[in-house]
């Protein structure tokens, strides 16, 4: 029964990593880029939601509704204003670019909201008792892993399905050649920062109701390991996405629980290096055959 | 017989590189012109520069009348022109039938479902092959399904740009059947060919492209048979 909980929070926690790293993937997909700011988007999302219930005493639902348009908004005007410009750049130019922007969102956070730790009230409360009282599952865990599976499947609809998502496939394999198709192959990328951005809304909300606390950094180290999630699963690739983020999310439970605390997120990277010597394009990346 | 694309002294470059140097030519409707010459002649330059992925620093490019050169590369297509691009360029992660569908993207309403089947009547195996993933086709196929992408946007004017590259004897007489077969059912026709007698012998006009330069031009039959041209280009 503790493995079982245990088991539990792991899947909510990797349920959070794999829509943040759903955004990563995407945006590196599309874009070719890292988007090292994306942890930072999450943060932001959990301010807006956090001072949207605090001050304005709105609803939950309602804050995060607030928080995925300010982050949607928040996404378009940095790819704009930061990225767009370096289109024709080389890949390290917009790579510190993207390190450049994450500072800048971390410390205007740091001055409009200071240093110390809020208190983050769960969007949901409570929790339900199974096996007479033996195992306990909070509903914000239940309420993230359905999230994070309809995130998912929507996503992947609308990828394969829609029309915008096929022109983000096309763009993703080549970029003139959808130019040439008719396909504003900018306003496809500015489209792809907004989903990303909006989903880093949604994990920001669900990341502080689970931690419930937010701060300036809050999201600079679930950033970097849905990256890694995304890379475990093979990056560029939305059910890889979804799969390395919730392997990770189990593998760091059951080490906290079982061998470390401390040694946890040794544990975590030395499986995604363990990983990518054995397959190096992560668990469903494929190295596209090419036919000449 | 009105001009349709109308290349006035344009001049690209590629940095400090000056690939086309004020080339002037145009095509009139109904016909194939073909743009021939030796690899490095700029041949595909000129298309990228019709088609706005490249740009011209001076001159002047009009289709169907309207100047091309500030629209965006993008918004071409939608104005009739459409580019069979070197390599073929398909979407080798997406399926046949979904490499169609992009080639009508900025089409809005019309009879696209109409215009499928054409490109299917066209290319019969194309429709077998509808879901399969364009990266497992042979290379024929995969110029065959770069054709009728391009003509899922229903276009005035079809650039193909080198469509017989790398393709076994068998399948280069295919695709210039083809290629016949659209002229006769109306297409205007830019082909860009490094098989010169195979693009003079369908071409109704063509130019001789020489390092960024047109050296000569003349119907497909004169140029087939001017000893000039038959020493440069068809070995012999």
């Amino acid at each position: 029964m503790e493995f079982l909980s245990y088991l539990i929070s792991g899947i909510s926690l990797g349920s959070i990593y794999a829509i943040i790293a759903l955004g990563y993937t995407m945006v590196y997909g599309i874009a070719k880029m890292l988007n090292f700011a994306h942890g930072d988007i999450i943060m932001i999302g959990g301010y807006v939601s956090f001072c949207s219930m605090y001050y304005l005493n709105l609803p939950p639902i309602v804050a995060t509704l607030l928080a995925v348009i300010a982050c949607t908004v928040l996404g378009i005007v940095i790819e704009r204003l930061a990225y767009a410009p370096l289109r024709s750049a080389p890949s390290l130019a917009v790579l510190i670019t993207a390190i450049g922007v994450s500072y800048f969102l971390q410390n205007s956070a740091l001055l409009i909201w200071k240093a110390a730790a809020k208190t983050y009230p769960p969007v949901v409360a409570g929790a339900v008792q199974l096996f007479n009282g033996q195992l306990t599952i909070s509903y914000i865990s239940l309420l993230t892993i359905a999230a994070c599976i309809v995130i998912m499947l929507a996503l992947t609809t609308f990828v394969s399905k829609s029309k915008m998502g096929k022109a983000m496939r096309a763009c993703s394999e080549d970029k003139g050649a959808a130019q040439l198709m008719g396909i504003n192959v900018n306003s496809t990328i500015s489209a792809t920062f907004a989903i990303g951005s909006a989903l880093a809304a949604i994990a920001g909300v669900l990341l502080c109701s689970f931690n419930t606390s937010l701060m300036p950094t809050t999201g600079s180290m679930p950033g970097i390991k849905a990256f890694t999630a995304a890379v475990f699963g093979g990056i560029g690739s939305i059910p890889g996405a979804f799969l390395g983020g919730l392997l990770l999310g189990i593998i760091e439970a059951l080490a906290k629980a079982y061998i470390s605390t401390q040694l946890a997120n040794s544990i975590v990277f030395a499986v995604l290096i363990v990983v990518l010597l054995v397959k190096p394009a992560g668990l469903l990346g494929k190295i596209v055959p090419e036919k000449v | 017989m009105s001009t349709i694309l109308k290349v006035d002294n344009i001049n690209v470059y590629y940095g400090s590189i000056h690939a086309i140097k004020g080339i002037s030519f145009e095509v009139n409707e109904g016909e194939i012109v073909t743009l021939i010459g030796a690899n490095g002649a700029g041949k595909s330059t000129t298309l990228n520069t019709i088609s706005g992925l490249l740009h011209s620093k001076t001159g002047h490019i009009e289709f169907m009348g309207e100047p091309l050169n500030h629209v965006p590369s993008h918004k071409v297509v939608s104005k009739g022109l459409a580019l069979v691009p070197e390599g073929r360029r398909i979407f080798l992660q997406m399926s046949v039938q979904e490499n169609l569908d992009m080639g009508a993207f900025s089409r809005r309403g019309g009879n696209i479902d109409a215009d499928m089947e054409r490109v299917f009547e066209q290319f019969p195996r194309l429709k077998e092959r509808r879901k399969q993933v364009a990266g497992t086709l042979s290379g024929g196929e995969q110029q065959m399904l770069a054709m009728g992408r391009a003509l899922m946007s229903n276009p005035k004017l079809l650039m193909l740009d080198e469509p017989s590259m790398g393709l076994a004897p068998i399948l280069v007489e295919q695709i210039f059947d083809i290629i016949k077969n659209l002229h006769k059912a109306g297409t205007t026709i830019l082909l860009v060919e490094q098989n010169a007698q195979a693009a003079l012998s369908v071409a109704d006009r063509g130019y001789v492209l020489e390092t960024g330069k047109i050296v000569t031009t003349g119907t497909g039959a004169e140029l087939l048979a001017s000893p000039a041209i038959k020493k440069a280009y068809l070995g012999g």
